[in-house]
């Protein structure tokens, strides 16, 4: 091959890394700045008051107390039961049932509902939590909804982990005598359990952020009380933060970023919670 | 004295017909080598022994297989009973992602061992019948990953001794290692065959001559020949027999 010909080749090489370097620098250059304009609002706002205090009228006296009580309800009721169903189905999918057409259907249906948009959600929580099930704008019924909404991820990874635990593994139990649920229970899931857990905790991630479908379930703007069971009205951080937002006053904006800082908190402290039992268990086999 | 007797047995993956007519007899405390080119249905024949065929969809098997007198394919046999007598060895080493221990107690504790001290002693006696025990005895807490593949293949030995088996089943054990891993394991086999009897597959015709007692030949699903390794290996009866022996085809 000739000189020029490779020297065409190296000035490729070297646009392509350009080029794609600008592509990262892009979306983190606006991440950085947005990360800033947050944290250089809010950031003065950020006190102890601040975390006892309830949304007020008054901007110095307004506080996030019951939007993260309300949140930590959301996620500590709506991880466990996700978690159960959404490993019990993609245990079932995986290692019970034979492919037929009647799993395939439910394969699709499952991948279709993760993409079904929240609102959607909200609209048959409502319908079967808060007036079926006469549940009321309760906790209870946005912890069942928010299941129902993150159960498709939670099923799709699942099976994921699971699908990823290798063959000769199971073989390795069932040549000793072990069962069907000794296999599962003794090899399966905690050979598969990291890789489930980061699931888990990346949907409930997106549960925490989640604010359309609880609107429409009631969670309520205004709560001058911490919830102190399932059965009590709520709020949660981002429909607090929407609803400082729409006020006229400016101090509220500042207000809002605040609540908005506390929210990625709670968002990044999970993030890597999920990071780290991934890297702590990474497979070894 | 032969402890497995195979009457008629036939086995189809669904309509493919993999195993024809298998007869034969299989002696205790000897060392059956399974020979036959890449799916001639040896390691398929091997799995009807511990019914682990039983798991692949689309699996149908007629005849009988008699362990001790006993055909376990009878509709009352308890598999599990019948795989904690019959153990079974992979191609790939395949520990858990447990610690060594953990690996070798597995066995006696989905049986119902509880016991701590029965269960180190369990493992202490099935380490050292692999010969494993020297070279891991201050490190069972450790992940049998650690372990070299070699270590690995002797630490599954182990996992399978440990349930006490009759008969022990080896696919292929030694073709994802080195020569001397190769060489530890075949003299482990040796040594096992006092107390065991062992099935062993295997593509390496040396292997076969080197170690075993009684060599049947695969081929298209058929037994071709069954009989001493002596007179496979040096008087074959059959054409097909010598020819594959000699290295015509497979």
């Amino acid at each position: 091959m000739g000189q020029g010909n490779w020297r065409i080749r190296k000035i490729t090489d070297r646009f392509a890394k350009i080029a794609f370097l600008c592509a990262t620098l892009f979306g983190i250059a606006f991440l950085g700045v947005l990360l800033y304009r947050i944290v250089a609002d809010g950031a003065g706002w950020l006190n102890w008051d601040f975390f006892t205090n309830f949304s007020s009228r008054f901007p110095a006296k307004a506080g996030v107390a019951a939007a993260l009580v309300g949140s930590i309800w959301i996620v500590l009721l709506t991880g466990p039961i996700a978690f159960f169903l959404g490993v019990g189905t993609a245990l079932y999918l995986e290692e019970y049932t034979k492919k037929s057409w009647f799993t395939r259907l439910i394969q699709v249906n499952i991948h279709n509902l993760a993409g079904v948009p929240s609102i959607v959600y909200g609209i048959l929580g409502l319908a079967v939590f808060v007036q079926g099930l006469m549940l009321g704008q309760a906790v209870l019924a946005g912890v069942f909804t928010m299941s129902l909404l993150v159960l498709p991820i939670i099923v799709v990874s699942s099976q994921e982990a699971i699908r990823s635990v290798p063959q000769h593994m199971r073989n390795a139990s069932y040549a000793l005598g072990a069962s069907k649920w000794q296999t599962i229970s003794r090899v399966v899931i905690p050979t598969a359990l990291p890789n489930i857990l980061t699931g888990v905790i990346l949907a409930l991630s997106r549960a925490i952020g989640e604010t359309a479908p609880l609107v429409v379930v009631g969670a309520l703007t205004f709560v001058a009380f911490v919830p102190a069971s399932p059965m009590d009205p709520f709020t949660v951080l981002p429909i607090q933060i929407f609803n400082w937002t729409s006020r006229p006053q400016d101090d509220f904006r500042a207000i809002a970023a605040a609540g908005i800082i506390v929210l990625l908190v709670v968002l990044l402290t999970m993030n890597l919670l999920a990071v780290y039992l991934r890297n702590k268990y990474q497979k070894r086999y | 004295m032969s402890i497995i007797q195979m009457k008629n047995v036939d086995l189809y993956y669904d309509k493919h017909h993999a195993l024809k007519n298998i007869t034969g007899e299989i002696n205790e405390r000897s060392i059956t080598a399974l020979i036959g080119p890449s799916g001639c249905g040896k390691s398929t024949f091997l799995r009807t022994l511990n019914r682990m065929n039983d798991m692949i969809q689309g699996v149908h098997i007629e005849g009988e297989i008699l362990v001790a007198e006993q055909n376990i394919y009878h509709a009352d046999v308890n598999v599990e009973n019948l795989r904690k007598n019959i153990g079974m060895v992979f191609q790939q080493p395949n520990p858990f992602p447990k610690s060594i221990y953990d690996n070798v107690a597995f066995g006696r504790r989905i049986h119902g061992m509880r016991d701590r001290k029965e269960l180190d002693e369990v493992v202490e006696q099935s380490l050292k019948a692999a010969a494993l025990w020297e070279e891991v005895k201050d490190i069972l807490k450790k992940p049998a990953y650690g372990l070299s593949g070699g270590q690995q293949q002797r630490l599954c030995i182990a996992r399978a001794l440990a349930v006490n088996p009759q008969i022990l089943l080896m696919d292929e054990p030694t073709s994802a290692l080195d020569p001397i891993s190769t060489a530890k394991i075949e003299e482990l086999i040796g040594e096992l065959r006092k107390q065991y009897t062992i099935v062993i597959v295997t593509h390496n015709m040396q292997q076969a001559a080197r170690i075993s007692d009684d060599t049947a030949f695969f081929l298209q699903g058929e037994i071709i020949e069954f009989d001493t390794t002596e007179k496979i290996f040096h008087t074959p009866s059959d054409q097909r027999t010598e020819d594959y022996i000699a290295g015509r085809f497979g």
